[in-house]
């Protein structure tokens, strides 16, 4: 009982991950039909968004150390983060401490900025182009982006911790005399990750705003017609869904060290869990996004593995052939997105 | 299959030269000048590193290039001359190769098996290269190790600690440093004795690929004889980024012990995760929960970061190794690049100085020289101290390191600790080993290419 | 010629010529100067040049005349090279029957995948290829890689041990994959001056295939069957109406390109007797997508020209280490060389990816036909500025 709630509680803790990549992935696709190939780019942008804040607050100034010495016998460096020189040592360990949560306020206008560049100086002219060729180029930018990370922070993941108060454990089911313990930072970003699917929705519901888009998105034409400035909104919404990912990437950061190629990894995978959502279908993508994960979690157990030897390394894909064959537009997937 | 074994092992027994050349008219063998594959000519040979330099191991594999380039000055007399100081054999004076000066071409393994016998291909196709040194995975290096026993050239890998490159898949041209996924389990037995006791159950995570099985298999072998539990052994798919799934069910299975047979990405990862499950604060059975990396490496303890604190593994080297030769290479290493060399950069460079060494005592940079010069070779003074280069199945023997994540680091590069030193003797096994391949396991002919 | 029109043949021919003589086209800088980095005419790449060459062709009949887009067929590459090595491992090194197997599993493994992944098309059809290609990865790469029952070898990869059967091997052959004993290996070099030039057998046999597999897809381009396909592509919904059901064609058209994949999969295992899993990966059938894409999709020669220049990029560009840029700039003043060499740097050797990812976005936003339209901008161009001169002549003269 208590290990089929763990690895449930650890499905939503993977899905949640997925669920808010294939977000993003689906706002794109279904307000300007593009394929982004960079998504995942952006999703790990967002998580160097956090590597970079907690280097530079600990960006320090040297004071030689005559008593100790380096690998090389020389006089050893002491370095101290001008964090903690301008502020104290106390606050100053602190505001490092916090430093991934304190980049989600560094990534948002970071990642409104990228996503409104790519959209104006790149995507915008892909619009009338055939997916194929959108393929191409968002993939081109995806590798160039994922350079241009190697090159200044290397191949090698970097370990960004989350703050030590959000370290360790937390016991979730002892209220119900379960035994659930469960790392606190998992669950703080299924929160976080409900969050902001929620307030996606809500902006979709209950604003104006997101009326238009919605609107847009069943119609784009008609909207038009009416004298509504569609394409803007629809740059906002790309803007946003860079956000989300970029938002996914930086809370991601301290549950496994960032390295360049982390969104390639999460792509094809998130590529699938919107397919299998349905094409176009915000909650198509958020309710496979976490299925998904569900049943990945229930599938790397000892006991499905030995039930069936690999199952763990195919389920995903088996998953997505199934559900695909017997339901030709996903779970919720609309009719004639990218069926042509 | 043994029946047909038969006329195979005759064809080899015949004699007859393995390689391309044979049973060609002569007009397709226009090198047939040449003794052997890409004979050097001029004044100049050529030596081919092959490393990762994309993909998850590109740090990796930069680190082995620098320490490469390294072997190469020190082969051509300039810098301060690193080990050629310390080396027992004083073959090489620092004029580069049998007076030839020593240049070298890079290729980049993208630690895929096709793309690395691509590069070597080419290395050794265009630019005339008579050895291939480096890499970063098993897969790699026993790849690029057939192809250079096809190509006629010697193969000197680097970071590979699968059995199998010594062990079933061995080849005449191929030589190993590093050590093995056996003699990881080997040092690392006694010591867990000694730390944990001998009463311990140990839950096994292993990569699900040829080395993860390997590893695994010597581990379980070594820790089972001194009266270790193994409660389970579980795959994981190489491409998983998140071990949570795997690890949340350790919590609940009686395990005290977790060895992650796990390497680079996958590794810290997963212990990134364990440790966020909190499996080191816990106690099981009234111990306290421990965790074991067979196999460290300096990357993967950098990328772990705070994680690795306390946690046993193996290395092949280590830059604070006590000894002559290791305070000569870490001095040359350090000065020209600003930090300590890594364990797979110290192989690598130690690979250079022996293949050029071999060629200066054989006085020939024909393979099968190489391969003579080198079989059964003693030294010492590279780093790792007294060595042997073994015959039967060119794997090096030597002291394998033990060592522990700091508690208390003082710098990025001491994170890890050495805890001992496990003498030669005690990781040592016989050439047939079962895990080695048994008794069909052959190094087959040298063969000079040509 | 052959049954073809004057346009075609002269492509075949063009072709035809180029793939002869490329072991003179792409060496062409002496073996010694500095930029002999940049020649591609040894045997291994040339041999890449043309199995991925026939690798995009196969594709592009599906891609480019259906427009289905398939994420997984790399996984043909990989079964085509497995079935090939297999073959090498229990009978013999002699090609001929290990290429024809390659093709025959390709095909069926095309048929059983293309059949299920047909009944969804658009973005549905790509998911589901790449969810089959996936699974048979991850299967090869691990599950079937177990020491009780080894069909991959997994990471390794399959390939040839001294104890393998191979009863139709005897003494007197090559130890490498040959054709009636003409070892691939075996290379004559021709040096003329500076120039060296290789001339390899196995080279020659991939090139031979390469064009008749070329013949064939032009044949299937300019067939009714071809038309067939393009009006799938151009509107499947009218195709329905007019009571025709698009799908058996489709699935032919998939059966194809599989096989031509499993072609070229056995020829690159004839190259070189070992089968990774790696070449089963989304990466590899990602790369040959991008490769049909960047030559210009749909066209005869695009994709052999797509293949060819990521390929010189993952092999060339890759080689290029600071020592050889500071041996090409060597000329300039020290300050300066370091300078160039600091700017350059970044975008070889270990960078390569780089400079491909930005060709790639610059290459389909500049030239929407990709690679192919370039050459014709190109054409139209050298034609209009010889036109405009002759208009100018024109103009100037009744002026005299």
């Amino acid at each position: 009982m208590d290990s089929i709630l763990l690895q449930i509680l650890n499905g939503l803790d993977k899905g949640s991950a997925y669920a808010l990549i294939a977000l993003g992935l689906t706002l794109i696709f279904g307000t300007l039909g593009v394929v982004n190939f960079a998504h995942g780019a952006i999703f790990m942008l967002g998580a160097f968004c956090a590597v970079t804040l907690s280097k530079v607050l600990q960006l320090s100034f040297v004071t030689i150390d005559e008593t100790k010495k380096d690998f090389l016998g020389n006089p050893l460096k002491v370095e101290t983060p001008y964090v903690e020189a301008w502020f104290g040592p106390e606050i100053g360990a602190s505001i490092i401490d916090w430093a991934v949560p304190l980049s989600i306020l560094l990534a948002i206008p970071v990642m409104i900025a990228l996503g409104l560049l790519m959209e104006r100086g790149l995507i915008k002219h892909f619009y009338k182009r055939e997916h194929a060729d959108q393929i191409l180029v968002t993939f081109g930018l995806a590798i160039v982006l994922q350079e241009i990370v190697k090159y200044y922070f290397g191949a090698n993941p970097i370990q960004t911790p989350p703050p030590d108060a959000l370290l360790g454990v937390a016991n979730l089911g002892a209220w119900f005399g379960l035994d659930l313990p469960y790392p606190i930072w998992r669950i703080v970003y299924f929160c976080f990750a409900a969050l902001i699917i929620f307030a996606v929705f809500a902006f979709l519901q209950f604003t104006t705003f997101g009326m238009v888009v919605r609107a847009g998105m069943a119609d784009r034409e008609t909207v038009g017609l009416l004298g509504i400035n569609i394409d803007r909104r629809f740059t906002i919404m790309f803007a946003i869904a860079a956000c989300v990912a970029g938002l996914a990437g930086v809370m991601y950061a301290p549950i496994n060290p960032p390295n360049y190629h982390m969104g390639m990894d999460f792509l094809v995978l998130s590529f699938v869990v919107v397919v299998v959502g349905g094409m176009g279908s915000l909650p198509g993508a958020v309710l496979a996004g976490f299925l998904l994960g569900i049943l990945e979690s229930f599938a790397s157990t000892t006991w499905a593995t030995t039930t069936i030897p690999g199952i763990n390394q195919i389920i995903i894909y088996l998953v997505a052939i199934i559900v695909l064959l017997t339901r030709p537009r996903g779970l919720m997937g609309r009719k004639g997105v990218m069926e042509e | 299959m043994s029946k047909s074994n038969f006329t195979r092992r005759g064809v080899l027994k015949t004699g007859t030269v393995a390689g391309a050349g044979l049973a060609l008219p002569t007009i397709f063998t226009a090198q047939s000048a040449a003794a052997f594959t890409n004979e050097p000519t001029g004044g100049t040979v050529t030596l081919g590193f092959n490393v990762p330099q994309t993909g998850p191991y590109a740090d990796e594999g930069n680190d082995e290039l620098l320490a490469q380039q390294l072997a190469v000055e020190h082969l051509n007399g300039m810098g301060d001359g690193g080990c050629l100081n310390t080396f027992t054999s004083k073959a090489l004076k620092g004029n580069g190769i049998l007076g030839k000066k020593v240049e070298f071409v890079t290729g980049d393994t993208q630690t895929k098996s096709d793309a690395a016998r691509a590069s070597a291909k080419s290395m050794i196709e265009k630019d005339g290269a008579v050895m291939i040194n480096g890499g970063s995975s098993s897969g790699v290096a026993v790849a690029v190790q057939g192809l250079c026993q096809e190509a006629g050239v010697i193969f000197m890998a680097g970071l590979t600690h699968s059995n199998d490159t010594t062990g079933k898949d061995r080849k005449k041209n191929g030589f190993r440093h590093f050590f093995n996924a056996y003699m990881s389990a080997a040092a690392l037995a006694p010591v867990l004795a000694k730390e944990m006791g001998t009463d311990r159950r140990a839950y096994h995570l292993t990569a699900d690929y040829t080395w993860g099985w390997t590893q695994q298999e010597s581990i379980q072998a070594a820790t089972e004889a001194m009266g270790w539990d193994t409660v389970t052994n579980v795959m994981t798919p190489l491409a998983s980024t998140d071990f949570s799934s795997y690890i949340a069910p350790i919590l609940n299975s009686g395990a005290d012990t977790l060895v992650l047979n796990h390497y680079g990405g996958n590794m810290i990862n997963s212990l990134t995760n364990a440790v966020q499950f909190g499996l080191l604060d816990k106690q099981v059975n009234g111990k306290d929960f421990k965790i074991i990396v067979p196999l460290y490496s300096e990357l993967m303890a950098a990328g772990a970061g705070e994680n690795i604190k306390g946690v046993l593994g193996s290395m092949n080297y280590n830059w604070q190794l006590q000894n002559e030769g290791s305070a000569a290479f870490v001095k040359s290493f350090g000065e020209k690049y600003g930090k300590p060399p890594s364990n797979s950069a110290q192989t690598c460079y130690a690979q250079v100085l022996l293949y050029a060494d071999a060629v200066e005592r054989a006085g020939t940079f024909n393979p099968c020289g190489v391969v003579e010069a080198l079989e059964g070779f003693e030294f010492d003074g590279l780093g790792n101290g007294p060595t042997l280069y073994r015959a039967e199945d060119h794997q090096c023997f030597k002291d394998v390191l033990v060592v522990r994540g700091a508690e208390n680091p003082t710098n990025q590069y001491d994170t890890l600790e050495i805890v001992e030193v496990t003498p030669a003797a005690q990781v040592s096994y016989e050439p047939n080993h079962p895990m080695f391949g048994g008794d069909d396991a052959s190094l087959g002919e040298c063969n000079p290419g040509a | 010629m052959l049954g073809l029109n004057k346009k075609d043949s002269t492509l075949l021919i063009v072709v035809a010529v180029l793939t002869l003589f490329a072991p003179f086209i792409l060496n062409p800088f002496p073996a010694d100067s500095a930029l002999a980095q940049f020649n591609a005419g040894y045997p291994d790449l040339m041999q890449r040049f043309v199995v991925f060459g026939i690798f995009a062709i196969g594709f592009n009949i599906l891609f480019g005349l259906t427009g289905y887009l398939s994420f997984g067929h790399a996984a043909f590459l990989g079964i085509g090279s497995y079935a090939a090595v297999w073959v090498f491992k229990l009978f013999t090194y002699n090609v001929v029957p290990a290429v024809i197997l390659a093709v025959i599993i390709a095909s069926i493994f095309a048929l059983a995948m293309g059949y299920v992944s047909l009944r969804r098309s658009g973005i549905y059809f790509s998911i589901l290829t790449l969810a089959f290609a996936q699974m048979m990865f991850a299967l090869a790469y691990s599950v079937l890689s177990n020491p009780k029952f080894n069909l991959t070898n997994g990471e390794t990869g399959l390939q040839v041990y001294a104890d393998d059967p191979q009863m139709f091997h005897r003494a007197g052959l090559p130890d490498l994959p040959h054709l009636f004993g003409l070892s691939m290996r075996a290379t004559y070099d021709l040096d003329i001056g500076a120039w060296s030039f290789s001339f390899n057998a196995g080279y020659y046999l991939c090139a031979v295939v390469m064009m008749v597999v070329f013949y064939l897809s032009i044949r299937i381009f300019r067939s009714p069957f071809g038309m067939m396909l393009r009006a799938i592509k151009s509107n499947q919904t009218r195709l329905n109406y007019t009571g025709l059901s698009p799908r058996p064609y489709a699935l032919a058209a998939f059966v194809i390109s599989g096989a031509y994949a499993g072609l070229a999969g056995g020829l690159m295992a004839a190259m070189d007797p070992l089968a990774g899993a790696e070449r089963m990966q989304w990466t590899a059938s990602g790369e040959v997508v991008l490769m049909t894409i960047l030559g210009g999709t749909g066209t005869l020669i695009g994709p052999v020209l797509g293949a060819g220049f990521i390929k010189y990029f993952e092999n060339i560009f890759s080689k290029i280490n600071d020592a050889v840029l500071h041996q090409w700039f060597a000329f300039l003043p020290d300050g300066m060389e370091d300078f160039v060499v600091f700017i350059i740097h970044p975008f070889v050797g270990k960078g390569w990816h780089l400079t491909l990812g930005i060709l790639f976005m610059l290459v389909v936003i500049f030239l929407p036909g990709g690679l192919v339209e370039g050459g014709q901008r190109l054409g139209k161009w050298i034609k209009s500025r010889g036109k405009s001169e002759e208009t100018d002549k024109a103009k100037i003269e009744p002026a005299e």
